[in-house]
């Protein structure tokens, strides 16, 4: 009986894995088919013939290489100051003592509840007026500090127990010090979670760079890639060769980084 | 090496009472102090004080003669060991004992070399390739203990340091913490609710409760003359017996209580204290059986704890429960009455209200 159950289960879940995977397998299978051939009825799964011509538009013609190192640049750098500046906040309202800290982080949790949508007008004509409009910084730069990035930080970091920080003290190490070499490695899997969070985030965006990057060499991949789709709207290989150098990028990132990735979301739910 | 003196040191938390209330000691070059009591009594608070990891409200205190009270913790040239070690999880034993010397920014020789020299006192060279967790408590311990070493500062803080690790290993590391105090021979503060590392570690032991300091002394005399109640019922163990009565005069003065089934003669020194209400201290090592003594009391056995080398038997007076500390006999069994006796000369005498001791 149990082991009836079990395969049905198992079942279950191939077939689901498969049905989710089917449409990703075809995006690579349409990228190297030739043109017009991913139109057929009734489709067909596999290329009659590996075609690269659609790479060798993108890269040559369509300019790809730029957007993906507008894309390449901005995640990097999103994720750079958004781990430092996170990290620093976090600490400081997990370990610090000051007037109203409660207070202040309660407040902050409260704005969490204000949509993007909302604020993202304020927010580009604030970059407007700072002259960061079709720049890099008009992306990195309102995504550098995030209240859920502060609020994940500040959760793991207090868990570590306050004789650490003493301790290092004792020793002889600074406040930078005691951040740079005690705390950040301890916070090693919740920096990859936040980490792999921001990066995603930023590289997958559409809306805020749409609006901010008016400049077609400034744009990013999503963006590129939504240009091309009208553009090119009968050429499903071409699309789907650019959707698939967009999103391989993050999931090289993800599959390398899963294994710290689980153990960020696991934290806390599991007392050892 | 270094005195450490604490004038009239007090500690305030906001809108509580006073943890701590003015302290006050002068602390010996190469001297090993223990601080001891309950838990809230204030010895771990006056402890980071001296650390520095908490701010003083008041009073002053001076390390090597120069004051600290605004000195950050990393200046003050003390090392302290944690209650649960607080070694660094993601640093080698190596590197956590090295950390505070790289932060210090020593040569690599003179890192290697005082590394090299902790570790072997310790026996601990084997395990400088392994992290934390990969180690016993007893091990950790000793990192711990290590770390504060290689620094070679002028005081040691202990934060009791022992009360993690299970009986045997504990009175293993008590030994080898004062074989280190002998070796190195550096000031060294010990916090710890345990009499009996108090009595065996301290050259002197500062009895704390409440925040105050009941009595300082070496150890053989704290247990010899305690100062109040508290300290008497403290240092020893099993701790001393106490029996509430009076103080009455009819034919001549005694000791009596309640019910009278004790009643104890005394001399016409504590005329003063005629009909007070104090109470009788008198430790289980002082009772013996004898059957030709003048103070005889006829007790029933409600309990007896075999140890092997002596036999604790609990008994009552005037209900009160009392435990006699006697050499081991088989006669002895639950419900048997037998006839004990006491050296009236090591009997203490408090009174009762203000725990003072008079005798």
């Amino acid at each position: 009986m149990y082991k009836i159950k079990k395969i049905i289960i198992i079942t279950i879940a191939l077939v689901v894995a498969v049905l989710t995977f089917l449409p990703f397998l075809w995006m690579i299978s349409a990228s190297f088919m030739a043109t017009g051939e991913a139109n057929k009825f009734p489709p067909s799964l596999f290329p009659n013939k590996i075609d690269f011509s659609h790479y060798q538009i993108l890269f040559s013609r369509l300019n790809l290489t730029r957007y993906l190192i507008n894309s390449i640049i901005i995640s990097l750098g999103a994720t750079f100051f958004s781990l430092s500046l996170n990290s620093m906040g976090g600490y400081a309202f997990a370990k610090f003592r000051f007037q109203n800290k409660n207070k202040l982080f309660k407040f902050l949790l409260s704005s969490m509840i204000i949509p993007g949508q909302v604020t993202m007008l304020p927010v580009f004509l604030l970059l407007k007026n700072l002259g960061l409009i079709n720049t890099y910084w008009a992306i990195i730069v309102p995504g550098m500090a995030s209240i859920f990035g502060i609020f994940l930080i500040r959760q793991y970091a207090l868990s570590i127990p306050d004789s650490l920080i003493e301790a290092a003290k004792m020793d002889g190490a600074t406040e930078f010090q005691i951040y740079y070499k005690i705390i950040l490695p301890l916070c090693k899997p919740i920096l990859v979670t936040l980490g792999l969070f921001t990066f995603m985030g930023t590289w997958n965006d559409f809306l805020w760079p749409l609006i901010v990057m008016t400049d077609a060499n400034m744009y990013t991949l999503p963006v590129a890639l939504a240009n091309l789709s009208s553009e090119h709207v009968q050429d499903t290989e071409l699309l789907m060769a650019g959707s698939l150098i967009t999103i391989l990028p993050v999931l090289i990132v993800f599959l390398a980084l899963q294994k710290y990735y689980i153990k960020g979301i696991m934290l806390g739910s599991v007392k050892e | 090496m270094a005195e450490v003196i604490l004038k009239n040191v007090s500690k305030i938390y906001e809108g509580k009472n006073k943890a701590v209330d003015s302290f006050n000691l002068h602390i010996k070059d190469e001297e090993f102090v223990v601080l001891v009591g309950p838990s809230g009594c204030g010895k771990t608070t006056t402890l980071r004080m001296i650390a520095g990891l908490e701010d003083i409200t008041e009073g002053e205190i001076l390390i090597d003669g120069k004051v600290v009270n605004d000195v950050p913790p990393k200046d003050r040239d003390i090392a302290m060991v944690f209650q649960n070690y607080a070694l660094y999880p993601h640093m080698t034993v190596f590197e956590n004992l090295s950390f505070g010397l790289m932060l210090r920014k020593f040569s690599k020789n003179e890192i290697d070399e005082r590394v090299n020299y902790a570790a072997k006192i310790l026996g601990i060279e084997h395990l400088l390739d392994r992290k934390p967790k990969q180690l016993s408590g007893g091990q950790r311990q000793r990192v711990a203990v290590g770390r504060a070493i290689v620094r070679k500062p002028k005081v040691f803080l202990f934060d009791e340091p022992l009360s993690n690790l299970d009986a045997k290993l504990r009175v293993q590391m008590r030994t080898e913490l004062a074989r280190l105090h002998q070796q190195l021979k550096t000031t060294v503060i010990y916090v710890t609710h345990d009499q009996t590392e108090a009595m065996t570690l301290g050259n002197r032991i500062v009895v704390m409760k409440d925040g105050l300091i009941q009595q300082v002394d070496t150890p053989l005399n704290l247990y010899n003359n305690p100062a109040n109640q508290f300290v008497a019922g403290f240092i020893g163990s099993p701790a001393m017996n106490f029996i509430d009565g009076k103080i009455v005069k009819d034919d001549n003065l005694k000791f009596i209580t309640a019910n009278k089934s004790l009643s104890i003669n005394l001399n016409e020194n504590f005329d003063k204290f005629q009909n007070k209400e104090v109470v009788l201290g008198i430790r289980p090592e002082h009772f013996y059986e004898d059957e030709n003594q003048e103070t005889k009391l006829n007790i029933t056995i409600e309990v007896i704890e075999q140890m092997g080398n002596e036999v604790f038997i609990h008994f009552k007076i005037d209900e009160k429960n009392v435990i006699a500390r006697l050499s081991p006999k088989e006669k002895y069994s639950t419900g048997k009455s037998i006839k004990l006796s006491f050296d009236s000369n090591k009997l203490f005498l408090f009174e009762k209200e203000t725990g003072i001791r008079i005798r």
